[in-house]
């Protein structure tokens, strides 16, 4: 009898492990898939490959940080407990204006900064499209590819002497700041805990893809735009100017991943190397996706998400060392040899 | 011999003679005139300049960044006290004192500085450059063993000494150890040797722990030494898992610690990584868990104030160990810490008090020797006893060029009394209880002359 309850409880347990790890890849996955999405989606407009796209979602979270910043400008206030030497404590004037809402607001920044986030980014990706990557589109892949990569150091390396090398901590509200008692609310016990954060993250990225499907599939505009990355020629005929509306695009995909990176500030404090921390990962996510496609990208930056998540259970560990590490590039590898379009690609795309 | 064609008399009896000659006229003044020479040749040899030049390279990008700015500001510091301004700090303290606050050895002292980015081949390559270009005779950084490692081996081959800044693993000093390098910060087996007796009394006998480790040469050393203590405590390890350095987001390895059946994580991780590493285990509720009928517990082995500012209020209660803290009140301790704050308006961290010792000592040990001729400073910093630089009378072993002085074990406080006040010391331990025996480690030092 008390053997058999305790295989019960090890059923138990491997389960709340199971369904955590899936959470887990799930909310890794959210984030892949944002950036993926952008990337592929400046991919099937433009045709450009955007190695800056890192750089976007980095700028995204330097726009929260950036707001944070702003909201704790301090005065100065001299540190008594201190004897040995002069020291000083920072005071927000915020607070000193307005109090208890002071601190509320900057408890809040984060999320806040969504609002200035999407404004910036757009305008920084209109900038970016219509001042220097609009005249590469005749060039080929190898210079885009070139350009965008210096143009995403050159981003990086300005945010590095404004901000410094080191990652900043940017805290979320505190009120989510712990974490969710999941296992209680689905009647599955006290071991299914989750940062109430990585939830929201989750909850916001799947409201975000949402948003941009339903942008591209129900309204006028997305119908041009999918149109136009059909057949490009005949839309223009038709007299639609399609580079207008691709110039929007690339808008819309640097929103996407900065707010991407705006959410991602509480998970990861950042530092001005993120975005090229998630480039080669984003371009993966692509490649597995599906030049080009959408759908693609949203499933594989989950799919990957969740591999990554599960090959860094200890059981698997066991079978095979270190498969945490290289899971990722295993996957692409054997999806190319399989399936050289990626799992959605489409026959034409990236082939000319 | 093209003339031996047509008979000329070169022959090969006489090119072996005159070459024999000459080998032996080149090499005569080597055996003579020995200390006349080796005195004054070597790499980076000062000579009649009025100045001398430190290198002090450390990372200032990379998951240490923070350690390396304080590392850099305690380097300035030394560099103005050794110069005879400022208020001079530690100089009114060390007992024995040969330093006269007027550079060292009547030169002034300058300094170069240079980025390792937390990667060996960054580290070397600046260290180089240091040594080749800027010419410095002396060179000193940290915050990673494996970069100090990588620089310490350079020291060796360059004949240039690397005063270690922060670095903990076993094998710096251990299996690592060379006689171009020396280490004052404590090592990884003396934290398990502190923290063992104080784990002990607050969290029992019975225990089972997983431990997450950076996977280099630090972690290793750690996770072993603190797996032999608490081993030998009765506790069991559940499992170790290696982390990638710089990993970021290390949610998927906590979620598997939640069902593992552990009810102690040990993170052997240090700086932004353990800042990370323990936020999101807190995220994950670690702490407000029970299992096996008692309260979850964080350990973090090695332990800064600087992380502990970094991961805020998540550091509260969490035990760990550390070489030093700004709350000493040894004289030593206190004018550093008055100095530092006078200059910058914060007191310093564990990795500026060892770097700033470590640059005294070494301009010490010079003015000593009479000369910086690393051979002869070497042996004046071999088994050189001194006080008055916090941690108490202090020992730089010969046999391994390790420090042997005080640890202490700390815990995040609970209610601080003023915002640096985020670590408060449970317990000294003297240097006596982890005097080991330097064979354990193995390794070997090297020749003086290279």
């Amino acid at each position: 009898m008390f053997l058999y309850r305790n295989q019960n409880k090890n059923k138990c347990r491997d389960m709340d492990t199971i369904l955590l790890q899936l959470l887990n890849g799930l909310d890794k996955g959210g984030a892949y898939a944002l950036i993926a999405l952008g990337l592929t989606l400046v991919f099937g407009t433009l045709g450009v490959v955007n190695f800056a796209h890192g750089a976007l979602f980095m700028l995204g979270a330097f726009c929260a940080v950036s707001f944070n910043k702003l909201l704790t400008l301090s005065k100065k206030v001299k540190d008594e407990s201190i004897t040995f030497f002069d020291a000083y404590k920072e005071q927000p004037y915020l607070e000193i204006w307005l109090g208890d809402t002071g601190t509320t607001i900057i408890d809040w920044s984060v999320p806040l900064s969504i609002l200035i986030a999407i404004p910036v980014m757009l305008l920084i990706g209109l900038a970016m499209e219509r001042g220097l990557i609009r005249h590469f589109y005749k060039r080929s892949h190898a210079e885009q590819i070139l350009f965008t990569f210096g143009l995403a150091i050159v981003l990086q390396e300005i945010v590095k002497s404004v901000f410094g090398a080191n990652p900043i901590p940017t805290p979320a509200p505190d009120i989510v700041s712990g974490s969710a008692n999941l296992g209680a609310a689905l009647g599955l016990g006290d071991n299914l805990v989750y940062p109430w954060w990585r939830l929201i993250y989750l909850m916001f990225s799947a409201v975000i893809i949402a948003g941009v499907f339903a942008f591209l599939k129900l309204t006028t505009f997305g119908m041009v735009v999918r149109a136009g990355i059909h057949d490009k020629e005949t839309v223009g005929l038709l007299g639609i100017n399609i580079e207008r509306r691709f110039t929007i695009v690339f808008g819309l995909a640097a929103v996407v991943s900065g707010l991407a990176g705006v959410m991602y500030v509480p998970v990861l404090p950042p530092d001005y190397h993120l975005g090229m921390d998630f480039l080669v990962l984003s371009f993966v996510v692509v490649v597995v996706g599906g030049m080009g496609s959408l759908e693609g990208a949203v499933a594989a930056g989950f799919l990957l998400g969740i591999l990554q998540s599960f090959c860094s259970l200890n059981e698997i560990k066991a079978i095979i060392p270190g498969i945490d590490q290289i899971i990722i590039y295993l996957v692409a590898v054997v999806i190319l040899l399989v399936k050289p379009r990626g799992l959605m690609g489409k026959k034409g795309v990236m082939e000319d | 011999m093209s003339n031996s064609k047509n008979g000329s008399s070169c022959s090969r009896r006489t090119v072996l003679k005159s070459g024999a000659a000459i080998t032996a006229a080149s090499t005569m003044p080597m055996f003579y005139v020995k200390d006349a020479w080796a005195a004054k040749d070597f790499r980076n040899n000062p000579g009649n300049a009025s100045t001398v030049k430190f290198g002090f390279n450390v990372p200032q990008s990379g998951p240490y960044a923070d350690e390396g700015a304080d590392e850099l500001r305690a380097y300035k510091l030394a560099v103005k006290h050794l110069n005879g301004e400022g208020d001079g700090g530690m100089l009114n303290t060390m007992k024995p004192l040969s330093l006269k606050g007027n550079g060292v050895l009547g030169k002034k002292v300058e300094y170069v500085t240079g980025d390792t980015q937390t990667k060996s081949d960054a580290a070397r390559a600046s260290a180089k450059r240091m040594i080749e270009k800027d010419r410095v005779v002396m060179y000193s950084g940290g915050s990673s063993s494996g970069v100090a490692i990588a620089q310490q081996s350079l020291a060796q081959e360059m004949g240039v000494i690397f005063m270690c800044g922060l670095t903990h693993s076993n094998d710096t000093t251990g299996k690592d150890k060379r006689r171009y390098g020396f280490r004052h910060f404590f090592n990884a087996y003396m934290s398990g040797v502190a923290l063992g007796p104080v784990l002990e009394k607050e969290y029992g006998k019975e225990r089972r722990a997983y431990h997450l480790t950076a996977d280099y040469t630090w972690g290793w050393t750690q996770e072993e030494s603190i797996k032999n203590t608490t081993e030998g405590l009765g506790w069991e390890t559940v499992k170790t898992v290696k982390t990638p350095v710089g990993a970021g987001d290390f949610s998927q390895y906590i979620t598997p610690v939640l069902n593992s059946g552990a009810d102690v994580l040990i993170l052997n991780h240090y700086g932004k990584d353990m800042i990370n590493s323990l936020t999101q285990a807190i995220q994950f509720g670690l702490r407000d868990k029970q299992v096996n009928g008692k309260d979850f517990q964080i350990v973090v082995p090695l332990f800064s104030r600087l992380m502990a500012q970094g991961a805020g209020e998540n550091i509260k209660g969490i035990l760990g160990s550390t070489g030093w803290n700004w709350a000493l009140s040894d004289a030593g301790s206190q004018a550093f810490v008055k100095s530092f704050g006078q200059e910058y308006g914060f007191p310093p961290s564990q990795a500026a008090h060892t770097c700033y010792v470590q640059t005294l000592l070494y301009a010490n040990a010079c003015e000593m020797a009479g000369t910086f001729y690393p051979p002869e400073v070497i042996k004046q910093l071999e088994d050189f006893e001194f006080d008055g630089m916090g941690n108490g009378k202090t020992l730089y072993r010969g046999a391994d060029h390790q420090c042997f002085k005080d640890v202490l074990v700390v815990r995040g406080n609970q209610n601080p009394s003023s915002q640096f006040d985020l670590l408060e010391i449970v317990q000294e331990v003297p240097r006596s209880k982890f005097e080991y025996d330097p064979a354990i480690f193995g390794g070997e030092l090297g020749p003086y002359e290279v």
